[in-house]
């Protein structure tokens, strides 16, 4: 029997979750199908960073709408996913970092934006008291902040199955057939027909759209984490750094998070990860560089998730260029946390209605069309 | 720093120390790195020392044996390193180990995995007081420091360890106010089916007798109970024991528990070894050939991390890992790896036919296995059985996302002492069986290590 409905969502991540929530809000009748469960990859594991500050020109716009989402998340989802907006800090060691932010600042303002301010040495050892006393200021955006990614993830899944989403966990896309107006969506379990799809199949993006005749340049990505013993509270915002690859944060347990986009290996078709320690120690050497305290603190845990990383490092959101019925929405390359609640909504726009006055523009798949 | 080896070896226990004797007997070279300061393992700890003293005496003829096969290690030259904690193995056979301080690299044709069994961990209402452990850490106690317990100390469990402990204590010179066993009496009968097997291995039915028969003799109260609990204030006041629905308790100072030993399946399931519910054994095991290679090219297990068997199985198997070896690096034909081989199955086949009588004699209770709403299951992050079943009830389909939505297994142990109690709890929630239910996946690194030392680990090369 095929279940009909009016959107199918391929991917049960913080994306595909957002994107079935908002259209049920809408009325829409959703079918979303997960290969594995809720959260499983990227979207459970991430860093968990809600950070407007320091992204590419072309998501600004859709960045800073998406902060005013986060700060309503439990109206949105009914938890408040663990947000806390203390601030997200990039740290500059030397004046030439510092003056690099400057000019990031000023380049910022130049587009209309005032979200991103630099502060100087005082008022960063204000902030953050623990840093290396080397540091010479930063690069700050004071409403950013950080959220508990599965607990969002989970979250987006439990409310849009709570407004009538048909979650399908453990059920994995065949095959994408356009037959007159609609999709037969053909799933390891059942079949499916609605006249719209929506990819949000993380690293596995770029498969669904090769279903349809649709080529994309898309890498995977295993971003490494690592979580040590609790401490006691010694850091309220998130730190980045200019010259070193660091995010780093306290959690609500005191146990500190240390991530930064350094590469453990992925198995993209086994969906499995390993931990590169080689890797994962350049990131324990940027923690103490800029952290020194945190020499004699105990590593407990590290972990990586998969997910799509684009050529140009922005995501892919909007139709697809050959399918008629077809919503991209991956490709994040490392940053696509914060975007989730708001691209939901840009994907139902699109999906109901045909177009979006989400400042999307630059972030659709033709572009590489245009380059090509 | 990297150093390479035709065979490395993690664990110095019956397994190790034998297969790296046989390793270097067969001209390979091998390192076997152990986190403890002296060779033996848990089953023969300070071996070397003891078996020279009195505790020697009082810790038994098994005891002695252990003396003879570290002795042979020590005479085989292969490289031993003491005092180093493994923290992370690699499919491609590098292991890193860490002193503490800085971290060596040991690069292997084959990685054995050898590091034994650990005792079941027993959640009955108050095992997180202090004063209350495991019997087989008060056995380390014991044989690394001669150290008896004092006051008024109760052992409450089941299975040949307690009975063994009792005996040793005993023979030190110490004292046990009582000992509450809680084998379930209906396991004797099922457990009848398997005394042919039993009897093959007559020796260790003998000792079980001897030990039976030295605790009646010993004058040691001995309770018979369906259920256990410690109390107290603060720490361990006293033990509580159920008796045909009555509880009665006494004054304690030292519970110590025991329900069994299970796989130490930690570094194989961390390495992503494929692995087997063991329904009998109520555990996890890692899929082996009958070499002891998992599914991992360089990656082989030997000894009870394989499944528990015994000390004297593992032996054995740790010189099958050995050959396996010999004949994978070239050193030696599959014919020759094949004849050498035979006399060890036949005496791995006089040491195994007693197990199916002793797992099922002692086969723990079920509300142990699924403890009740109240009991802590997860020491490190204080998690109740009840928050667990809670979790399955909004939607956690396993122990992975029972780690994001009550952090039960997010500790420092890394889910060693809840991780089968996690799978069982969850198997009876959502009515699959344990196998279907799997295991945490257990995150790098095995043990923890400081920031700064990690820092200080180099590209390789």
């Amino acid at each position: 029997m095929t279940v009909e409905a009016d959107v199918v969502v391929v991917g049960g991540g913080l994306h595909g979750c957002s994107a079935a929530l908002h259209l049920a809000r809408r009325g829409r009748r959703v079918v979303l199908l997960e290969r594995r469960h809720i959260g499983r990859h990227s979207s459970g594991i991430n860093a968990g960073g809600v950070r407007t500050m320091g992204r590419h020109p072309a998501e600004i716009g859709l960045s800073l709408a998406g902060l005013e989402l986060w700060r309503g998340i439990a109206d949105l989802v009914g938890d408040d996913c663990g947000f806390h907006a203390a601030g997200q800090v990039r740290v500059a060691e030397t004046e030439a970092e510092l003056a690099k932010m400057a000019a990031r600042a000023a380049m910022v303002r130049g587009l209309g934006f005032t979200h991103e301010e630099v502060i100087d040495r005082a008022e960063l050892r204000r902030l953050v008291p623990a840093i290396a006393p080397h540091c010479v200021g930063a690069l700050i955006v004071r409403d950013d902040g950080a959220a508990d990614p599965y607990r969002t993830t989970a979250a987006f899944g439990r409310r849009a199955a709570a407004l009538g989403v048909d979650i399908r966990e453990g059920e994995g896309l065949v095959a994408l057939v356009r037959g007159g107006d609609a999709w037969t969506v053909v799933g390891q379990q059942g079949r499916y027909r609605a006249p719209v799809v929506v990819n949000a199949a993380g690293a596995w993006a770029a498969d669904v759209a090769a279903m349809v005749g649709e080529a994309v340049d898309l890498r995977v990505r295993a971003s490494m984490m690592m979580v040590t013993e609790r401490v006691p509270r010694f850091l309220d915002p998130v730190i980045g750094s200019v010259g070193r690859k660091l995010s780093f944060k306290q959690t609500d347990q005191g146990t500190v998070v240390i991530g930064g986009g350094q590469q453990g290996k992925a198995d993209r078709l086994a969906e499995t990860t390993r931990i590169d320690f080689r890797n994962l120690a350049r990131s324990a050497e940027a923690a103490t560089a800029l952290f020194p305290a945190m020499r004699g603190v105990r590593l407990v845990r590290s972990w990586c998730g998969i997910e799509a990383e684009t050529s140009d490092q922005i995501p892919i959101i909007g139709w697809s260029r050959v399918a008629p019925g077809l919503i991209h929405s991956f490709g994040y390359s490392g940053h696509g946390f914060q975007l989730g609640p708001i691209v939901g909504s840009v994907v139902a726009d699109l999906a109901t209605r045909g177009s979006t006055n989400l400042p999307v523009d630059g972030l659709s798949i033709a572009r590489f069309a245009r380059a090509a | 720093m990297s150093e390479s080896f035709d065979l490395v070896v993690v664990g110095a226990g019956p397994a190790g120390l034998a297969a790296a004797t046989e390793a270097a007997g067969l001209g390979l070279s091998a390192v076997v790195i152990d986190e403890q300061p002296e060779p033996g393992g848990q089953i023969y700890r300070a071996v070397e020392r003891a078996a020279r003293g009195v505790a020697g005496d009082a810790l038994g003829e098994d005891y002695r044996h252990g003396a003879g096969v570290v002795a042979a290690f020590r005479a085989s030259g292969a490289v031993y390193r003491p005092g180093l904690q493994v923290w992370q193995v690699e499919q491609e056979g590098e292991v890193l180990a860490s002193d503490g301080e800085s971290t060596t690299s040991f690069v292997g044709k084959r990685v054995l995995i050898a590091v034994g069994a650990m005792e079941r961990p027993v959640p009955i209402p108050g095992w997180t007081l202090p004063g209350v452990m495991g019997v087989g850490a008060a056995q380390v106690m014991l044989k690394a420091s001669g150290i008896v317990p004092a006051g008024d100390t109760w052992v409450a469990g089941s299975g040949p360890l307690p009975l063994l402990y009792l005996a040793q204590v005993a023979a030190a010179g110490g004292r046990i106010a009582g000992y509450i066993d809680t084998t379930p009496p209906g396991n004797r009968w099922t457990a009848a089916a398997h005394l042919g097997g039993a009897l093959r291995n007559f020796p260790y039915v003998r000792k079980g007798l001897a030990l039976r028969a030295h605790l009646k003799g010993s004058g040691i109260p001995v309770e018979a109970a369906d259920a256990v609990a410690a109390t107290g204030d603060g720490k361990v006041e006293r033990v509580r024991w159920r008796v045909g629905g009555q509880w009665k308790e006494a004054p304690c100072d030292l519970l110590l528990l025991h329900e069994g030993v299970v796989p130490n399946a930690h570094v194989t399931m961390a390495v992503g070894c494929a692995h087997d519910w063991d329904d009998r054994q109520r555990c996890f095991r890692p899929h082996l050939d009958a070499w002891g290679h998992t599914d991992i090219g360089p990656i082989m297990v030997a000894g009870d991390c394989g499944g528990i068997e015994g000390a004297r199985a593992a032996e054995v198997r740790g010189r099958l890992a050995a050959l396996a070896t010999a004949a994978g690096v070239g050193r030696i034909t599959a014919e020759e790896r094949d004849r050498r081989a035979q006399p060890l199955r036949r005496e791995l086949g006089r040491h195994l036919p007693i197990r199916a009588f002793l797992d099922t004699l002692f086969a723990p209770r079920r509300d142990l296995l699924s403890p009740a709403d109240d009991v802590v299951v997860c020491r490190c992050e204080a998690i109740t059985a009840k928050k667990v079943r809670d979790a399955v009830a909004i939607g956690a389909v396993g122990p992975n996302q029972t780690k994001a939505f009550i952090r039960s297994g997010m500790g420092p142990c890394q889910g060693r002492l809840c991780g089968l109690t996690v799978t069982e709890v969850i198997a009876e929630a959502t009515g699959k069986t344990p196998g279907e239910v799997g295991f945490f996946r257990i995150r790098p690194p095995l043990k923890p290590l400081t920031i700064g030392e990690l820092a200080t680990v180099t590209p390789a090369g």
